[in-house]
């Protein structure tokens, strides 16, 4: 049987698939954002040339030794505080070892039976539904380099990212969809990301993922025998390999065959998983306590302090700003990167604090900040910048101006517009240019006066029950006035005069 | 140029001659170059002799006295490394044909703080390969000779290290001790060797063979040498995560402190059978020294020596498994020619890179760890070794220092123990428990045999306690002269 015999979709295939319950564990292995490598001085950044960022330890030579890079410890603990995990007080690290050329001691410097974190949460929402996904456990570990096949059966090992930190973040088997599985990661993503241990660049590798898939029939209490998938760099990969696995295996059930327990890589390009190797075939990694490196002790002053360091989180955010009136959607949009969310509490805090922009409610920031802030970075995270032409202060007063009337909702674009472009604050540029609306209510009062003078057919059909044209008065007014007059004073004071003569 | 006898020089005099512009560093550099040309093709304790970098090393050190700058504690001093110790653009083997070609790009810590003394580095020296061996016999380079004895072994695993500072090649030398590799042929070539505490002297730049039970050390003619070497080596190293912060002690005050009031154990398990009669006199004797010397003998008990071996035996091949899991033929050293495939590159560059001791411990080691089996092996070496450190701390509640042969038998003849690895790994019945609980531990000589060959006595003391160790060497030695005897050079065919 051909793998693309496995691809019958339609609503048959959705059926068929109906009766089994997919059963979904991660493995995601995020590189954390250290200077340096997690037991040597050799820079961990992404980008060198081929074997530029190494020394002897990364390279494993002879008489090499590890020490321990405190920056990686920190960020795991953070991650596994933000998450929820217990960090263990004390916690080792154990050699994993097997034969490939990209692992330079012939073993990888992990955690076995004594990991950094345990347990843990991760919260994320599919379709409007929360889902919690829970932890078995975040360890450390060392990254391995990366083989280069060239042509005519050469290969080359390039060995920057050998020594990169990792934390691998272990998932229980809660996720029960391909979709679930894309959500969960991006959660993690822009966790990581909040954190500021990890850049999530799928890409580049900085987060990867793989997978142990399995299906049962609902209802039934054994887990069916699982796949583990990997070479997943994408969420559309991840989606579609999982989606792809869990059809493979329900063709197999539903033949009375047998999923076997093995290893899949993932071939995008081909749309298919493809056995890498069976159990037979799986490594026996012989662990063992890492000799060179004495137990991590973590006092509890640590982890306090560790703990005082973590920012607001992206779904405590969630579900605050909901509760403060948001839509979903929109509280999607503002948690989705810590920038943000960061420059929109920034804005309502400003509001806030200004007592004359007290009008700035959590609602009317986030239009402004999804609607036109975010329309022109084409980098969220430029937000956090020190230059943002428009800083969060900044926008809070404009949007204070528009609150309180002195600026129409149209002119206020127009002068975020400006602000933007030439990097002014909203109440110089008011200032300067008497753009603010004419709310002299005398003035207003003369001018509709003049426009009424100016227009008696519509006058007298407007007495004469034609109401709907108290619009074209109003739209007479801003044009007399320039634009400047306040609308909801002159639509007061239109409508005062037009009835007058009743 | 004034002539210097070298023969039996001591570490002490010939840094202070130097220092004082007696003597200068240069002759004293070529007059140990010459003897080594001259005597090391019996013996074969040299690897590598690097004459330029340690000509240069002398130049620049009586550059300095002439200049009465500082020139460091042991400014002149010729030493020598076990080949085990990485010296930055100089080939390090471990005496394996797999490390062939290797020119790490780094120096030791140890090797780097010896260089900053003043000392001066003739060249790396034999040793069995990565350290797994009692009797230097399994070099890829060939044995070493006993100086005493060209029939005899000089021990292992650091047997071009002792037999070196026995035949006065160099004034000083630095071995390791995993089991009992600085002790064994210390006590085997009538010198001293000493094994620190765990973490005393830094492992960084030492090619790993046990990690948990490598102990860098010294060896010298005298209990003095090896205190002055040790004060220099000594100390915590930041790329070393096991070393410890513990300030380093005065050892070469130790060495002249004297032993009264001291209680010095007797384990009656390290007095038993197997033990060859006249070691087991002369040992017996030296106690009684020690006790005129004003040391008080107290009988003490390490009930669980005898586990010691095999619990040693199941560690140290687990981690030397992993240790050499690197040496694969893609980075370093040697690589198999024309090896078809990935698989073909593994097996064919470690079939015939490794000898068969490496080979042995490898698969056994492999064995020890396998999924399943750790519980039953590894993890019950854990406990057993556990036991064996709890033995020290007892007895040390009960006594200042532990005396003990170092070896039951004085050194053998080629050939005698290597149809048996059983035999040749009970060569370290006496020195594996102080790696298991990394406690210091020194051997000196206390006499010599009928047949001339020398007896090793060993001294323990408690965890970073090596000044107690020096003193009762130091009191020890200077009480008796076996120290002062020299081999004859080995001249002619071998016996």
């Amino acid at each position: 049987m051909s793998e693309h015999q496995l691809e019958a979709g339609g609503s048959a295939a959705d059926a068929r698939l109906a009766k089994y319950e997919v059963v979904i564990g991660l493995e995601v292995h995020a590189q954390l954002s250290t200077k340096s490598k997690i037991f040597s001085w050799s820079s961990a950044a992404f980008g060198a040339e081929p074997n530029g960022s190494t020394d002897p330890i990364c390279l494993g030579m002879p008489g090499t030794l590890p020490v321990l890079n405190e920056a990686a410890v920190l960020a795991a603990v953070r991650l596994g505080l933000a998450v929820g995990s217990h960090i263990r007080p004390r916690c080792r690290f154990a050699r994993k070892h097997y034969f490939y050329p990209d692992l330079p001691k012939g073993f990888q410097i992990s955690q076995f039976d004594e990991p950094i974190c345990e347990g843990g949460t991760i919260r994320f929402r599919v379709r409007g539904e929360q889902k919690a996904v829970r932890l078995e456990r975040i360890h450390m570990e060392e990254d391995a380099g990366k083989n280069l096949h060239a042509a005519a059966g050469v290969s080359f090992v390039d060995y920057n990212r050998a020594g990169v930190p990792l934390c691998e973040i272990v998932s229980k088997p809660d996720v029960r969809s391909a979709e679930e599985a894309a959500e969960y990661l991006r959660a993690l993503r822009t966790l990581v990301r909040y954190l500021g241990v990890c850049d999530g660049n799928m890409e580049e590798g900085s987060l990867r993922c793989d997978a142990n898939v399995s299906i049962r029939l609902r209802g039934a209490t054994q887990y069916g025998t699982r796949t583990e998938i990997k070479n997943m760099n994408s969420f559309k990969n991840v989606r579609d390999a999982i989606e792809y696995e869990v059809r493979r295996q329900a063709t197999l059930v539903d033949r009375g065959e047998r999923v076997v327990q093995e290893t899949r890589l993932w071939d995008a390009s081909r749309g298919v998983t493809a056995s890498m190797r069976s159990k037979e075939q799986a490594h026996d990694y012989r662990y063992f306590p890492e000799p060179d490196l004495p137990p991590v002790a973590l006092s509890a002053d640590y982890l306090a302090a560790a703990r005082a360091s973590l920012p607001a989180l992206p779904e405590d955010r969630f579900d605050r700003y909901t509760a403060e009136g948001l839509s979903a959607q929109d509280a999607s949009v503002l948690v989705a990167e810590r920038e943000i969310a960061d420059y929109f509490d920034a804005t309502v805090i400003a509001g806030a604090a200004k007592k004359v922009t007290a009008n700035v409610t959590p609602k009317k920031a986030a239009n402004w900040v999804i609607n036109e802030v975010l329309a022109r970075v084409d980098d969220p995270r430029r937000l956090a910048e020190a230059d943002l032409p428009v800083p969060a202060a900044g926008l809070a007063e404009l949007i204070g101006f528009v609150e309180e009337g002195t600026l129409s909702g149209k002119l206020g674009k127009d002068v975020f517009l400006r602000m933007w472009n030439e990097r002014r604050r909203a109440s110089d540029i008011v200032a300067a240019e008497g753009l603010a609306q004419v709310s002299d209510t005398g003035s207003i009062e003369e001018a509709c006066k003049r426009v009424i003078a100016a227009h008696p057919d519509e006058l007298g059909r407007y007495r004469g029950g034609e109401k709907k044209l108290l619009g074209f008065f109003v739209g007479a007014v801003m044009k007399e006035t320039g634009g400047k007059a306040n609308p909801k004073g002159a639509n007061e004071i239109l409508r005062r005069l037009l009835d007058q003569g009743n | 140029m004034a002539a210097v006898d070298i023969r039996g020089a001591r570490i002490a005099t010939l840094a202070e001659s130097v220092r004082s512009g007696k003597v200068k560093a240069r002759d004293l550099t070529e007059a140990y170059l010459e003897r080594v040309a001259a005597v090391d093709p019996k013996l074969n304790t040299y690897l590598l002799i690097d004459a330029a970098g340690a000509r240069l090393q002398a130049d620049s050190i009586d550059k300095a006295v002439a200049a009465g700058g500082n020139v460091g504690p042991l400014a002149g001093v010729p030493i020598a490394l076990k080949d085990i110790f990485i010296t930055k653009g100089l080939e390090t083997t471990c005496a394996s044909k797999i490390l062939r070609g290797f020119v790490p790009p780094f120096e030791s810590t140890v090797s780097q703080r010896l260089a900053d003394a003043g000392t001066v580095m003739l060249g790396k020296l034999n040793m069995d390969e990565f350290a797994m061996g009692s009797s230097n016999e399994n070099s890829s380079r060939g044995p070493v000779r006993n100086p005493w004895s060209l029939a005899h072994v000089p021990g292992g695993s650091s047997g071009g290290s002792a037999a070196a500072i026995a035949a006065s090649l160099c004034a000083g030398t630095l071995g390791t001790d995993t089991g009992g590799s600085i002790r064994q042929p210390a006590a085997l070539c009538g010198i001293v060797g000493m094994k620190p505490t765990y973490g005393r002297v830094s492992r960084y730049g030492v090619i790993a063979f046990a990690s948990s039970l490598d102990h860098p050390g010294p060896f010298g003619r005298t209990v003095d040498d090896v205190a002055a070497l040790l004060e220099i080596i000594a100390g915590q190293d930041p790329r070393d995560a096991t070393s410890v912060p513990a300030p380093v002690g005065q050892y070469r005050a130790a060495v002249k402190a004297g032993v009264s009031g001291l209680r010095i154990g007797v384990p009656a398990e390290y007095f038993g059978a197997g033990m060859d009669p006249e070691i087991d006199a002369a040992v017996k004797a030296a106690i009684d020294e020690l006790g005129r010397a004003g040391a008080t003998v107290v009988p003490v008990s390490l009930p669980h020596t005898k586990y010691a071996i095999a619990t040693y035996y199941l560690i140290c091949t687990a981690e030397a498994a992993s240790n050499l899991a690197r040496y694969d033929g893609v980075k370093y050293g040697y690589r198999t020619p024309d090896a078809r495939s990935l698989e073909e590159l593994y097996t064919r560059t470690r079939g015939e890179g490794f000898g068969l001791e490496p080979k042995r411990r490898i698969m056994l080691g492999t064995y020890v760890l396998r999924s399943g089996y750790y519980d039953a092996y590894y993890g019950q070496a854990l406990k057993a070794r556990r036991k064996v450190a709890d033995d020290f701390s007892a007895a040390f509640t009960k006594c200042d220092a532990i005396v003990t042969p170092t070896s039951p038998i004085p050194a053998f003849k080629f050939g005698e123990k290597t149809a048996d690895p059983l035999q040749m790994y009970l060569a370290d019945v006496m020195t594996v428990a102080a790696n298991l609980a990394g406690v210091p531990a020194m051997s000196q000589c206390c006499g010599f045999t009928k047949a001339g060959l020398p007896i090793g006595l060993q001294v323990i003391g408690p965890p970073l306690g090596e000044e107690v160790v020096f003193r009762v060497g130091g009191a020890y030695e200077a009480r008796t002269s076996w120290h002062e005897r020299l081999p004859e050079d080995p001249t002619g065919g071998l016996s």
